[in-house]
C-alpha cells in the first residue's frame, strides 16, 4: 500500500536497527518512554522490541485517550443516560471502558447500553451533531474525550451547533492535553525517562515547539515520532544520538506532517470555543492543573457540564489493578496479578486493557507468551 | 386470489396469521421465486431419497445490517453461509430450509428483492430450497428481517475432515483475498460514511471444495474465517488440533483498498469477517498440488499456502511480520472497535 509499505520496509528497519545497536553498544541504560498508545501498539504489533538491543528499553507513557479518563467520569454520563431520556454518543473505544465501581459492579457505557440507555457509538463528531438534529425531541450528549488531536472536531462542532442555534445538543468535555502530562511524568522522577518519543497526531495539532520548555526544564530529549515502525526506529536512533550527545532538544522526525507551530487553524478553533480548565483528575496521574479544555461562557448553552449540573464523582478504580502505576512509567502491565487472570481483553478490569493503545492490552495480544 | 401489493405495501400482522394473506404471501412470493418440485407438493415437510452414507447438517441464522450491501444482500447471505457451513466437511450440499421473522412494516419490496437474490443464489449454486417457514413479529421486535438457513449435504466416501485432524508439519492454504465482506458492510453501515469499491466476496464454495477433495481426500481441515476472520478460524484449529499453527503475513492475500480502509479505522484485517474464503489444512506434500487446483476455479485464484502447522503445547498462532518482527495472533477480544486516533 502507497505511503504505508515505504515505512514498513524490512530490510530498511534492519539496518537501523544495526545503528543503533552500534551506537547504544555501551555500558548505560537507554529508558526511552513513548508517550503515545499509538507508538505501544507499533512496538508491539510489528516486533520492534526483537530488533533492540538488551539496554534499550521502552517505558509506556499515558497516552492513550481511553486509558486516562478517570472512571468517575464514566459513571457521570452513566447515571445521567439512565436518569433521563437522552442520548450519549461517543467513539467507539470508550464504551468497554470500565467505571467506578459504585452503582453497578464493573459497569462501563456498553452494559448500561445493553440495560436500555440509548448510548450511540459515532465515528466522527459530526455524527453526533446529525443525531441531534434527527432527534429534536431528546436531548444528545456528545462525549467528548481525547488529547488534541480530537479536540478540533470538537471545536468545530461547538461552533456549528451555535450558529445552527440547536437547543437540543450538547458536549460533555473531557479533552486534555499532553505536555502537561508530560511535565507532570518528569517532574515526578518516579519513572528513570531518558528520552521521549513524542506523540505524531496530537503534534500536528500543537506543533514541535509545544515540547521546547518541558524538554528544556527537565533536560530530556524528545523525538517527535510517527506512528509506522520505521519512524519509530528512526526516532529511537535520533534519541540515543542526543543522549549520547547529552543534548536535550526537541527534533521532528515526523516532518511529513508535523511542523514548528502545529495547524493555526485548528488551534485557532479550540481556543475560540474552549479554555484552560483550572484543574481536572487523570486516571493514575492525579489532578493536574492546566492539564485538560473546557468549554468558554460564551458557549456554556452548549456545555452538557451546566446544562445537566453534572457534579463530579470520585469512582475508585478495581482493587488490584495497578492502572494508575502503568500509565505514569512505573510498572510494567504483566507486574499486575490481575494481568490475564481477572482482567482481560474480553473483559477488562482496568482502562489499559480495553483500548488496542492500552499498554495492557498491548502485551496481552501481542507479548504475553514471549 | 387478490395479488400482494410488491410496490408499495408492508408487511403486516396478517401476512404471519396462517391465513389468507399468509398464502398470499407464500404463494406469489416464496413459491413463485423459489420454484422448485419439493416446494410445489405444499407440505408442511420435504420429502426425497437419500443415497447410503454420511449426511452432515448444519444451520445458520443470519442477521445484518444492512441488509443489502455492496456484493449482496441477507437473501444471497444466507444461502451461501449455510451452503459453506455444510461444505466444510467435504460434503455435497443437496438441500436448503429457509425460515424467515419478518418485522412488521417491513416492505414488501425489499423483501421481493431479497427473495429473488436468495433464489437466484440457491439456483446457481444448484441447492433447492425445499421447506421453509414465515412469521411475523410486531414492529420494533425485529430488524426487518431475520433469515434462518438450514442446510443438509452428503459426505463422499472416505472423507474425514474435521477442526481436530490438524498435525504438525500439515501445510496451511487459504483460498484469496481476507477482510473484503467485512469491509463493505462497514462502508455501506449508516454513521461511516467512506466510499470503496470494495465489494463482499459472498459466495458458495462448495464446487470449489469438490475439487479439492477429488485431488486429495486426505485434506484435514477446512473452515470459512466468518466472523472473528482468519486470526480466529486458525486460533479455532489450532485450539481443536491440540497444535501451534505459523503463518507468513507477506504471503496472506489482502487487497490494497481493504489494508487502506483497516488503516484509516484502526481494525486489523486479519480479524475482518470473509464469507467467500476458505482455510484448508493439508498433509505438506499435497499442499501445492491443491493450491494449483484451486487457483484454477474462479474462487481460488488467488489461493495461497500461508503457513505451517507446528508443535507446541500452548496452541499459539504467530506470524512472520513483513517487517521481520513476530507477532502472536491472538483470539478477538470482544468486537473489534475503531480506535480513537
Amino acid at each position: 500500500m502507497k505511503y504505508v509499505d515505504e515505512f514498513r520496509d524490512g530490510l530498511t528497519a534492519r539496518l537501523i536497527a544495526e545503528q543503533i545497536r552500534q551506537e547504544a553498544s555501551g555500558q548505560r541504560e537507554y529508558r526511552l518512554m513513548e508517550f503515545c498508545g499509538g507508538h505501544t501498539h507499533a512496538i508491539f504489533r510489528f516486533g520492534i522490541h526483537d530488533l533492540m538491543p538488551e539496554n534499550l528499553k521502552f517505558i509506556h507513557g499515558p497516552g492513550c485517550p481511553v486509558c486516562v479518563l478517570p472512571a468517575g467520569r464514566i459513571e457521570s454520563m452513566i447515571r445521567l443516560v439512565e436518569q433521563e431520556n437522552l442520548i450519549l454518543c461517543t467513539y467507539a473505544d470508550l464504551m468497554r471502558v470500565p467505571a467506578g465501581r459504585s452503582t453497578h459492579k464493573g459497569d462501563s457505557l456498553q452494559k448500561a447500553r445493553a440495560r436500555g440507555a440509548d448510548i450511540r457509538m459515532i465515528y466522527s463528531a459530526t455524527d453526533a451533531l446529525n443525531i441531534a438534529q434527527a432527534n429534536p425531541e431528546r436531548q444528545v450528549i456528545f462525549f467528548a474525550i481525547g488529547f488534541e488531536t480530537t479536540t478540533p472536531p470538537t471545536a468545530a462542532i461547538l461552533k456549528i451547533a451555535k450558529a445552527m442555534e440547536l437547543k437540543n445538543f450538547s458536549v460533555y468535555c473531557n479533552h486534555v492535553k499532553t505536555p502537561p502530562a508530560m511535565a507532570h511524568i518528569l517532574a515526578s522522577g518516579e519513572a528513570r525517562i531518558d528520552g521521549i518519543l513524542g506523540p505524531s497526531h496530537v503534534s500536528t495539532i500543537i506543533g514541535s515547539e509545544a515540547y521546547a520548555e518541558c524538554c528544556h526544564t527537565y533536560h530530556t530529549p524528545l523525538v517527535i515520532a510517527g506512528f509506522e515502525p520505521l519512524d519509530v526506529l528512526a526516532s529511537t536512533l535520533m534519541l540515543v544520538r542526543q543522549i549520547n550527545e547529552g543534548r536535550a532538544e526537541v527534533e521532528n522526525q515526523y516532518t511529513r506532517a508535523v511542523s514548528k507551530h502545529g495547524n493555526e487553524k485548528a488551534c485557532a478553533l479550540i481556543t475560540e470555543t474552549l479554555e484552560q480548565r483550572a484543574l481536572f483528575e487523570w486516571r493514575g496521574l492525579g489532578e493536574l492543573p492546566d492539564s485538560a479544555m473546557q468549554i468558554r461562557p460564551e458557549y456554556a448553552g452548549f456545555d452538557a457540564e451546566k446544562r445537566f449540573s453534572i457534579d463530579h464523582i470520585t469512582a475508585d478504580d478495581i482493587k488490584g489493578c495497578i492502572c494508575p502505576a502503568v500509565l505514569r512509567g512505573v510498572s510494567k502491565p504483566d507486574a499486575c496479578k490481575l494481568f490475564g487472570t481477572a482482567c482481560t481483553p474480553e473483559d477488562p478490569k482496568g482502562a489499559c486493557m480495553v483500548s488496542s493503545e492500552g499498554a495492557c492490552a498491548a502485551y496481552y495480544s501481542f507479548g504475553r507468551f514471549r | 386470489m387478490s395479488s400482494s401489493d410488491f410496490t408499495s405495501g408492508v408487511i403486516e400482522m396478517g401476512h404471519g396469521s396462517g391465513g389468507r394473506s399468509s398464502a398470499r404471501l407464500i404463494e406469489q412470493l416464496f413459491l413463485r421465486h423459489f420454484d422448485n418440485e419439493l416446494l410445489q407438493a405444499g407440505n408442511d415437510f420435504a420429502r426425497f431419497e437419500v443415497p447410503a452414507g454420511r449426511m452432515v447438517i448444519s444451520t445458520d441464522s443470519h442477521v445484518i445490517t444492512p441488509l443489502f450491501f455492496p456484493g449482496g444482500d441477507i437473501g444471497s447471505l444466507s444461502v451461501h453461509g449455510t451452503i459453506n457451513d455444510v461444505a466444510m466437511s467435504g460434503a455435497k450440499p443437496l438441500y436448503l430450509s429457509a425460515g424467515f421473522i419478518l418485522e412488521e412494516g417491513f416492505l414488501l419490496a425489499d423483501l421481493e428483492r431479497i427473495v429473488i437474490s436468495m433464489a437466484k443464489a440457491s439456483r446457481d449454486a444448484g441447492v433447492p430450497v425445499v421447506t421453509g417457514d414465515t412469521k411475523v413479529v410486531e414492529r420494533g421486535k425485529g430488524d426487518g428481517v431475520f433469515i434462518n438457513t438450514t442446510g443438509i449435504g452428503i459426505v463422499p466416501e472416505g472423507i474425514d475432515i474435521a477442526g481436530d485432524r490438524a498435525r504438525a508439519g500439515d501445510a496451511v492454504i487459504l483460498s484469496g483475498h481476507i477482510g473484503d465482506h467485512g469491509v463493505a458492510i462497514l462502508s455501506s453501515r449508516e454513521g461511516l460514511t467512506f466510499n470503496t469499491t470494495i465489494a463482499s466476496d459472498s459466495a458458495p464454495l462448495h464446487t470449489l471444495i469438490a475439487g479439492m477433495v477429488a485431488l486429495c481426500p486426505e485434506i484435514r481441515c477446512l473452515r470459512d474465517p466468518t466472523r472473528g476472520g482468519l486470526a480466529t478460524t486458525l486460533n479455532e484449529l489450532a485450539r481443536q488440533s491440540g497444535v501451534g499453527i505459523s503463518i507468513d503475513e507477506s504471503a496472506i492475500p489482502i487487497r490494497t483498498e481493504v489494508k487502506g480502509a483497516c488503516e484509516l479505522l484502526g481494525l486489523d484485517p486479519l480479524y475482518i469477517a470473509n464469507e467467500g474464503k476458505l482455510v484448508a489444512i493439508v498433509p505438506a506434500d499435497a499442499a501445492e498440488n491443491i493450491v494449483a487446483v484451486m487457483r484454477r476455479h474462479p474462487l481460488g485464484g488467488d489461493a495461497a499456502i500461508i503457513g505451517n502447522v507446528v508443535t507446541d503445547a500452548h496452541q499459539i498462532v504467530v506470524m512472520e511480520t513483513a517487517f521481520g518482527g513476530q507477532r502472536v495472533v491472538d483470539w478477538l477480544a470482544g468486537e473489534q472497535l475503531p480506535r480513537i486516533c
